[in-house]
């Protein structure tokens, strides 16, 4: 019984009420995915499971037995930052910094789904390739709520990194 | 405050009348408004690389040895008390160390309210704490568990029995608005002003406009949740928490449990989000006594139900305004009167009219606050108080009177611009609304809005331009204190208690102190965020900066003294006077002969020290009672209306500022987008639901009450004059919530351009415009 | 929360088996189940975690698509069948929640979710019958701007907030349902029950039971969409919305399928509007009409009474919009 967190496998808790939430940031001091609501309306306990964006406070720990999770410290370091964690400063994408791991494990995921051409609410085309645009981007990140209002350098430091990467 | 008080205010204001401007702190203007090298400068945020990488450690982070966790229980009835509490299954389930109810919690006395009187008195609530039966809101703490986990410690409280006995709570605010009080002041201004007879000069008005509007009540809702670690160490305390006032916290703690201000430690580096809502509440209390009990450290972080039974918001309201102008459209009567909640046991008397003293010019006002007593989580301050929605009724009031007159709303605002302060006949210290609003207009693209509602289309919607202006007053606040250590390598450190919310705190007095030692900003490290440092003033007033830079000049001052004695005879400056003298590359320069200077390296050297380190106060903020000093904006929105299904689409949104200097243009542009955004969910979609039947706030979720989503937000312009205040250190005023300010109003005024409707009641939902 | 068991079923027959008396229940993503044990309104002593049995998308002998009930909301917009086929299908359950949230959830727990009512939500302060048999109904004379127009009772007037049922009710999916007496098939606008004086029975699925796959039929509409009209413009529950497919030849309706979410205790398919339709012109006067006499029976309450004419104006809008280029 174990959970890949981080490349290393940490033992699933005994308590199936634990969620990974919990098990993260209790337990494992891993601070970094943070509790906005713990009931899945903000996003900012979002980390990625198995690659893909899922919410840390919804999911029980129990259930990510034989599962690897990633974590905003597993994502980049400060050595090695990941290239949205750049841009998020770059573009001023937080400002008291409690969403922002959030946002980053989140755009981090998003990326990666438009890329597999997966489409959103507001794409016009279900079956056209989906095009980066700035509608897109906010659409997509809707799950992750903040309220300090960076929602501009957020946008901008995602644009920034997926014009990069299509370059 | 008291009549008193308001009568102690006045009379110093009239003093200061008569005191020549340059006699007062800030009548020679900051010299550093001329000679800025990092202020003003885009620097990205310092402490961004831990943010980004969730290094940065909040409250409910710290790791402790033996923590144990706590959950609260809060009351569901409104009015009333215990009758029967039974805790026997809660203290017998698994992991529970500590079940805490009135019966076991220890003595304590109440908080004081937030006043000027003292700088302990930051309570947003005076009940007593978990101390009586007796219970005066619903949602009030009833009881406190501790235990091993979280999940143990939240599973135990749901297993307490509680019976109450009920009384008639107070909880329609329609019914007790005829119980209304008057109080003699709002903060430290008079309540009621009357000048001329208004109600007279709005009858004989040639045009006019009166106008009831409703505003719902608001929660912060920081993401961050409310949080604290505790732990007792010894006799004293040391308590890592999520506030906005991290010094004056301390001292109320430590009167509230009769200890030393030395033994009372509060930690706040980081906090995730304030606007108002992360001051001193019960949860500090009952963690603090909780781990007094259990002889452990305690982590309590709340629920987000839980930040919303007991954490005040902002005050619904019923404001009247009603404006009369002449025929060339200059005002002859503006009344502002209305409603809100403050019940007794509350410090926040929601200043919904402070705004509109210094707007506008009118040859007659009247201005009165009623506040409504109701049994409820007393309301406390939220983003720019007061004017948030105190804007949205005056500045609609003001486009409605534009339209009725047929003339453009910006020209109808120049008409009625003051050359003074309307009410106290104080100059401003510095004020440039026309400019804004003419610089915004341009970049806008105003003259491009056609007066004619309901005229422009794209397909199923319609499209409407607004603008309104938006106003924040300015503050200094007294007691802030700094310390500078000085090194003989060239660096520096400022320390103070300051708070760092995500304003960039830390940044921009990096800035600012590189600029006042003449350093680089590489040389300087700001320590903040501890009482154990030099107290700072809270966090709030968008007073933070100035407040934190006035105690920098001071430390400054007295720095250049020390050096100048350390320099001795033996130096090229010696002779000099601190007024001869500034503080420039690395060294001490005169301002006549720039050629006889000395290194702070050499100074030191010579005089065999490593290091000096000077404390200091910020002058007393008498500038403020001496002039007008208030910032001010003009906010510029286009939207569309579906004439489908009534859904507001936010398509441009531009604030246009008048803040003095702008310390740094990357940080200072998101804290002006962020109070913007803020702004839009006022507008549009927020609105804490209070059941009146019950007295309950029913959506106490994130799922429920609506703060904007990223798909709610455009693309937001924002521009500012930049005119120094010569009158405030760094020529700067705050810019924390001016934001939010007139951006109700800009967006209900293009509404009614897009539609031809006038939504008077908040928030704008898709059922108002069907 | 209270302390709960928790276990992995492999197979459909463990399942059952686990899930067999007592107060268990099934867990798929959590996402509605987990709050609402948070929230104290479900307290199970035992979870049976199904979120490891059938996930597959497979396309049925009559040309139509079998989703296992364990694939993910995700999963399933993201299905180029889906996408081409389905359209409505894939772009209700985008407009539904967050990608997160879609990540996570199944198609099982989807249809077992339960509603957002306010007073539901609410254990401590607030009565509700679906919740507590019998103890009252406070949204009635509260906040219900979210609540039911049509099909509520007067013990209940919370609405389903799925917006993925909303299409599969349009589609005539059928739910495949196993348990310990055998297997069967339930229609999806069979399957969530009006909630008439046992609002808390919410669904046809029996003690024993569990959600297999949903069977979609073959595609009958030349174009379909689904439109939510929400008080924020992402991440937020429906007001009102519409799961629309039409089949339009030269100006006559041929075929037609309808259904709206926000409006009902349960996802509500549009029958006397379709049979008013069907056959008729493609105008926005024939749509309004119909649905005027479809919302005739409607109850509102003065805080949800905007959504009749809501419903109509983006029905009709929703019908114009599909029928545009068809003409």
């Amino acid at each position: 019984m174990a959970i890949r967190i981080n490349g290393t496998d940490v033992a699933v808790p005994d308590d199936a009420r634990v969620s990974l939430l919990d098990l993260l940031r209790e337990r494992l001091h891993l601070t970094g995915s943070k509790v906005g609501c713990n009931q899945g309306a903000c996003g900012a306990c979002t980390i990625l499971v198995d690659g893909e964006r899922a919410l840390s406070c919804l999911t029980l720990a129990v259930q990510m037995d034989g599962r690897s999770v990633t974590t905003i410290e597993g994502l980049g370091s400060a050595e090695d930052p990941h290239a949205l964690q750049t841009a998020f400063i770059e573009h001023d994408g937080f400002q008291c910094g409690y969403c922002t791991p959030g946002q980053i494990c989140a755009a981090a995921a998003m990326l990666r789904e438009i890329e597999a051409g997966v489409p959103s609410y507001v794409t016009p085309d279900l079956t056209a390739p989906v095009l980066v645009s700035r509608e897109e981007v906010r659409e997509r990140m809707s799950g992750n709520l903040c309220r300090c209002g960076a929602h501009n350098g957020i946008v901008d430091a995602i644009l920034q990194v997926a014009a990069e990467r299509a370059a | 405050m008291s009549r008193m008080q308001n009568a102690v205010v006045e009379s110093v204001k009239t003093v200061l009348g008569w005191v020549p401007a340059q006699w007062l702190p800030g009548g020679t203007p900051d010299p550093l408004i001329l000679r800025r090298a990092a202020i003003g400068r885009q620097a990205s945020r310092l402490d961004g690389p831990e943010k980004v990488r969730g290094q940065a450690r909040f409250a409910a982070e710290v790791a402790m040895d033996r923590l144990c966790y706590a959950s609260l229980v809060h009351s569901t009835v409104t009015l009333g008390r215990i009758t029967r509490l039974d805790t026997a299954n809660a203290e017998a389930a698994p992991g529970v160390i500590l079940v805490m109810t009135h019966r076991n919690m220890p003595r304590i006395g109440t908080l004081a309210l937030i006043g000027l009187t003292d700088l302990s008195a930051v309570g947003n609530s005076s009940l007593p704490i978990m101390q009586e039966p007796a219970v005066r809101y619903n949602g009030q703490v009833v009881a406190a568990v501790v235990a091993e986990t979280q999940e143990e410690a939240d599973h135990a409280a749901s297993l307490i029995e509680i019976d109450y006995a009920v009384d008639t709570a107070k909880t329609r605010f329609d019914d007790a608005k005829d119980k209304a009080r008057t109080p003699a002041s709002i903060l430290i201004e008079k309540n009621h002003v009357s000048v001329g007879n208004a109600e007279r000069e709005l009858g004989r008005a040639p045009h006019r406009v009166d106008n009831i509007y409703r505003t719902p009540g608001h929660n912060h809702n920081a993401i961050e949740l409310h949080g604290v670690t505790v732990a007792w160490q010894g006799g004293s305390l040391v308590v890592h928490d999520a506030t906005q006032m991290i010094a004056p916290s301390a001292n109320a703690l430590a009167k509230l449990f009769g200890l030393k201000k030395e033994q009372v430690r509060v930690l706040s580096p980081f906090v995730g989000g304030g606007f108002g809502g992360k001051g001193l509440w019960d949860h500090q209390v009952v963690a603090v006594a909780a781990a007094r009990l259990v002889d452990r450290p305690v982590r309590l972080m709340l629920s987000r139900d839980s930040v919303y039974r007991m954490i005040g918001g902002r005050s619904p309201t019923e404001q009247r305004v009603a404006i009369g102008a002449d025929a060339d459209g200059q005002f002859t009567a503006l009344v502002h009167t209305g409603y809100s909640i403050m019940p007794p046991y509350g410090a926040c008397p929601e200043q919904y009219t402070l705004g509109t003293r210094a707007l506008y010019r009118s040859k007659s006002f009247e201005i009165v606050q009623r506040h409504v007593d109701l049994d409820v989580v007393p309301n406390t301050f939220m983003r720019a108080p007061g004017e948030a929605i105190g804007t949205f009724a005056v500045e609609c009031a003001i486009d409605e009177l534009a339209h009725a007159i047929g003339i453009d709303p910006i020209e109808l605002r120049r008409r009625n611009e003051p050359d003074r302060h309307p009410i106290s006949d104080a100059p401003f210290s510095q004020r440039a609304l026309t400019q804004a609003y003419a610089d915004g207009a341009k970049r806008f693209g105003w003259e491009r809005r056609l007066a004619e509602p309901g005229a422009r289309h794209d397909g199923e919607w319609r499209i409407g331009m607004g603008c309104a202006s938006g106003s924040f007053p300015y503050a200094r606040m007294p007691g802030a204190n700094v310390r500078i250590t000085l090194r003989r390598d060239g660096s520096a450190t400022v320390s103070c208690s300051a708070q760092e919310m995500g304003m960039g705190t830390a940044t921009v007095q990096v800035q600012h102190a590189a600029d006042r030692l003449g350093l680089p900003v590489e040389a300087i490290t700001f320590e903040m965020g501890d009482s154990a440092l030099p107290a700072g003033p809270m966090a709030g007033g968008s007073s933070q900066t100035v407040s934190v830079a006035g105690a920098i000049m001071a430390a400054t001052e007295k720095l250049t003294g020390e050096l100048l004695r350390l320099a001795g005879n033996d130096s090229p400056i010696a002779g000099l006077r601190a007024g001869d003298v500034r503080l420039v590359d690395g060294g001490i320069a005169g301002i006549n002969d720039p050629s006889r200077r000395e290194s702070y390296r050499s100074i030191l050297a010579r005089a065999a020290r490593d290091e000096v380190t000077v404390s200091a106060a910020g002058s007393a903020p008498l500038e403020m009672l001496k002039f007008a000093m208030h910032s001010s904006s003009a906010i510029f929105c286009e939207l569309r209306v579906s004439k489908v299904t009534g859904e507001v689409r936010v398509d441009r949104l531009l604030g246009s500022f008048d803040c003095g200097t702008i310390l740094n243009p990357k940080t200072a542009a998101s804290q002006f987008k962020g109070g913007m955004i803020m702004g839009l969910g006022l507008a549009l979609t927020e609105e804490t639901l209070f059941d009146e039947r019950s007295g309950r706030i029913m959506n106490a979720t994130l799922a429920d009450y609506h703060i904007p989503s990223h798909l709610d937000v455009p693309e937001i312009d924002v521009m500012w004059t930049g005119i120094a205040d010569p009158r405030s250190p760094l020529g700067a005023r705050g810019i924390g919530e001016i934001g939010i300010t007139g951006v109700a109003a800009a967006v209900a005024n293009a509404v009614f351009n897009a539609t031809g409707k006038r939504i008077r009641d908040l928030p704008v939902t898709l059922d108002k415009l069907l | 929360m209270n302390p709960v068991s928790y276990q992995r079923a492999s197979s459909i027959d463990q399942a059952i088996q686990m899930a067999a008396g007592g107060r268990g229940r099934l867990l798929g993503g959590g996402t509605n189940l987990v709050d609402l044990m948070r929230k104290g309104v479900e307290r199970p002593s035992s979870l049976v975690d199904v979120t490891t049995l059938s996930d597959a998308i497979e396309e049925t002998s009559e040309g139509g698509l079998l989703i296992g009930a364990a694939a993910r909301n995700s999963a399933v917009a993201a299905h180029l069948q889906i996408r081409s086929r389905y359209p409505m299908l894939a772009r209700s359950i985008l407009a539904g929640a967050s990608a997160q949230i879609r990540n996570m959830a199944t198609v099982g727990g989807n249809l077992m979710q339960r509603t957002r009512c306010l007073y539901f939500q609410d254990v401590a302060g607030a009565r509700c019958n679906r919740r507590a048999p019998g103890s009252g109904c406070d949204a009635a004379g509260g906040f219900n701007r979210y609540h039911a127009i049509i099909g509520a009772s007067p013990a209940c007037i919370a609405t389903h907030p799925s917006d993925m049922c909303v299409a599969l009710a349009a589609l005539d999916a059928r739910i495949q349902v196993a348990g310990t007496r055998g297997a069967r098939t339930i229609p999806i606008v069979d399957f969530h029950r009006l909630p008439g004086e046992r609002p808390d029975l919410e669904t046809e699925i029996e003690p024993g039971e569990l959600i297999v796959a949903v069977e979609i039929p073959p595609p009958r509409f030349a174009r379909s969409t689904y439109r939510k009209v929400r008080d924020r413009a992402s991440y937020a529950f429906a007001l009102v919305s519409v799961a629309a497919g039409l089949t339009v030849r030269a100006g006559r309706i041929e075929e037609i399928g309808i259904a709206f979410g926000g409006v009902a205790p349960k996802p509500w398919r549009a029958f006397k509007a379709e049979t008013a339709l069907r056959g008729g012109p493609a105008t926005s006067q024939a749509f309004e009409a119909a649905l005027a006499d479809e919302l005739a029976d409607a109850t509102p309450l003065p805080g949800n009474a905007f959504k009749i004419e809501l419903a109509q104006r983006t029905l009709s809008a929703v019908l114009t919009e599909l029928s545009g280029s068809d003409r």
